[in-house]
């Protein structure tokens, strides 16, 4: 699509060959403010155009996973917040969902429900923020980023009415959550989630037909369907490649098979169908949040029988995964029978996506590059660990 | 899907020479897994990914394992003559299990939708052995996940193409996932060490930290 301001009087000569037969290395990152945090690009430029293009991880590297085999596997659940930061909520669920596993833990029925109507609010959260960071990276400095945090900061508000955090939210627990949502979080809850369309509705009339994003993004680091299921790409990115894989539709965890819901899918793979992908997914996400608020019954939100302290669940390994906001989450668990984990696993969905960062910026420009590792939507605490 | 006892079968069909082991998994999650001899494992996966009726496409997770070297003792009755006369006495037979490190790969289904099937690598030792052969080939998704495994546990992808540190940075030389490992005595900040530094490099001549109830685990 061509954005025809105004006719050229004569149009430049194309360019064929490098203009001294050098490539132009640079880095980009630690410290660019579109990076999403502290991440570094090796870039081999030919002109403008990227022709290798190499990542470098590990500025924020702790080593999650050893500090998980050091502690108790409860003590690993406020630690699990700080993976992906931004979504809190389906991290503790993740976890949560593989120690289930592992040692056989009944949920109760409330607690399930909570659980989905939480994920659900992490899920809008982090897709809004997420088309406002794109916005950002494209240059549209500001005023989308804080139409998008407003938005944001409402459920916010919910999460810290409700765990007392508004983001290390660390609110589930094995056989269940913490606390109960009262009457009246549940009547704001509702509030927010009955105020949200015309918010989305706002923000799609403003960007999804702008003429600049669209020549920003359609056709713009398109990724095929074949790389994107052999690299293990999840997620919105994936389902923008048009292939259709949600794992709550597929492994039906949590109560998702009780809510009718769709599952948006691509047809291009490229930034403007993920952008896309983030904002029919939220439609959908409401549609789950107010079955869930029609289906929730009073009861009790934690299964009485799962010991608190001295937790020790049997030998043997369990790998668990939900589908959170960025793709599949896991969490791969060994236990020796003792009161750690003798192996504690994190699967990062950001980290898998970025394999075929590479892939998607050759023959593209530099400027491009920002705009396609916006759109794969990474979040630095859960890439580096 | 098939059961794993089925697909261990048609493995070992399709590729001939292969020995797949199925290792039981006693938690709840019922999620046993399959041992690959590591010359036939490229192949074998392979076979997992293309077979029309698995069509395993997705390798989710890939991760290392450290098993460390461990000994369990048991006593044993055993009937001695002593002194011309039969007796039961108790002796200690001591079992060692040698230390190895795995490679876990968690493979699904993306087209048919079902799963997991696990396979797993081991290394011959903890040492020099710690080569396995690389998947990355056959799932692109192993790529960053093996260069992980390398750089935290030392395990040597061989066929991978690009194997480097991923997380740690390029000069760091021990693995820190590993069980035994202990942290360096200093980075960079300290120059020459003293004190505190001396005293913790004292530590270094001490036998390996006990793991909590690592000795319990029977290897399949």
């Amino acid at each position: 699509m061509s954005v025809g301001f105004h006719e050229l009087a004569e149009a430049p000569p194309p360019m064929t060959s490098r203009l001294d037969g050098e490539l132009l290395e640079i880095s980009m990152g630690p410290q660019h403010p579109s990076t999403h945090g502290v991440f570094r690009m090796n870039v081999a430029l030919d002109g403008e155009t990227v022709v290798k293009l190499k990542p470098v991880f590990g500025y924020l590297h702790r080593n999650h996973e050893k500090i998980g085999e050091t502690t108790s596997y409860l003590g690993s659940m406020p630690y699990t917040d700080r993976l992906d930061y931004f979504c809190s909520m389906t991290n503790n669920w993740a976890y949560a969902l593989s120690v289930e596993k592992l040692a056989g833990i009944e949920v109760p029925e409330r607690a399930e429900y909570l659980r989905v109507v939480l994920a659900e609010l992490t899920r809008l959260q982090n897709h809004t923020s997420l088309l406002g960071f794109l916005l950002s990276d494209m240059g549209a400095w500001g005023t989308p980023l804080m139409y998008a945090f407003r938005e944001r900061e409402k459920i916010l508000d919910l999460f810290e009415s409700l765990s007392g955090s508004r983001m290390m939210c660390d609110y589930m627990r094995f056989g269940g959550c913490r606390v109960d949502a009262g009457p009246d979080w549940m009547e704001r809850a509702r509030k927010v989630v009955d105020a949200y369309p015309r918010f989305l509705d706002e923000f799609e009339k403003l960007v999804v037909s702008n003429e600049i994003l669209i020549a920003r993004t359609q056709e713009i680091g398109k990724l095929s369907a074949e790389l994107a299921i052999n690299a293990g790409i999840t997620g919105p990115m994936l389902r923008a490649s048009g292939v259709n894989y949600d794992l709550r539709k597929v492994d039906g965890y949590g109560f998702y098979p009780r809510f009718k819901f769709r599952v948006p899918l691509g047809d291009h793979g490229d930034c403007y169908d993920r952008l896309m992908m983030r904002a029919l997914e939220m439609r959908e996400s409401l549609d789950i949040l107010k079955q869930a608020f029609e289906q929730i019954q009073p009861g009790p939100v934690m299964n009485p029988k799962v010991k608190i302290r001295a937790f020790k669940p049997p030998i043997g390994e369990a790998y668990g995964r939900i589908e959170g906001p960025k793709g599949e989450l896991g969490f791969y668990l060994i236990s020796d029978g003792g009161a750690r984990p003798y192996r504690y696993r994190v699967r990062p969905p950001s980290f898998i996506n970025l394999t075929v960062l590479e892939d998607m910026c050759l023959g593209h420009t530099v400027a491009d590059v920002m705009v396609i590792l916006g759109s794969i939507d990474i979040v630095m605490g859960e890439v580096d660990r | 899907m098939e059961s794993l006892e089925e697909i261990k079968a048609r493995a070992e069909l399709a590729v001939p020479g292969a020995r797949i082991e199925i290792i039981l998994n006693p938690s709840p999650a019922q999620q046993p897994s399959l041992l690959l001899d590591n010359a036939h494992a490229p192949a074998v996966a392979r076979f997992l990914r293309d077979d029309p009726a698995l069509r395993l496409d997705h390798c989710s997770n890939v991760t290392g394992v450290d098993w460390l070297e461990r000994t369990i003792s048991k006593k044993v009755k055993v009937k001695t003559v002593v002194e011309g006369e039969e007796k039961e006495i108790d002796e200690t037979q001591v079992e060692s299990f040698p230390g190895y490190l795995e490679a876990v790969y968690h493979l699904y289904s993306m087209t048919l939708k079902h799963g997991p099937v696990i396979i797993r690598l081991r290394t011959a030792d903890r040492g020099d052995g710690a080569r396995l052969p690389s998947l990355t080939t056959i799932y692109r998704s192993a790529e960053f996940q093996e260069r992980e495994i390398y750089d935290l546990y030392g395990i040597h992808f061989e066929g991978h193409p690009d194997l480097r540190r991923i997380l740690m940075w390029d000069e760091f030389t021990d693995h820190p996932m590993r069980k035994d490992y202990r942290e360096p005595d200093d980075y960079e900040y300290e120059p020459t060490p003293h004190d505190d530094v001396l005293e913790k490099a004292k530590q270094h001549s001490q036998p390996r930290p006990s793991i909590d109830g690592a000795e319990s685990i029977t290897p399949a």
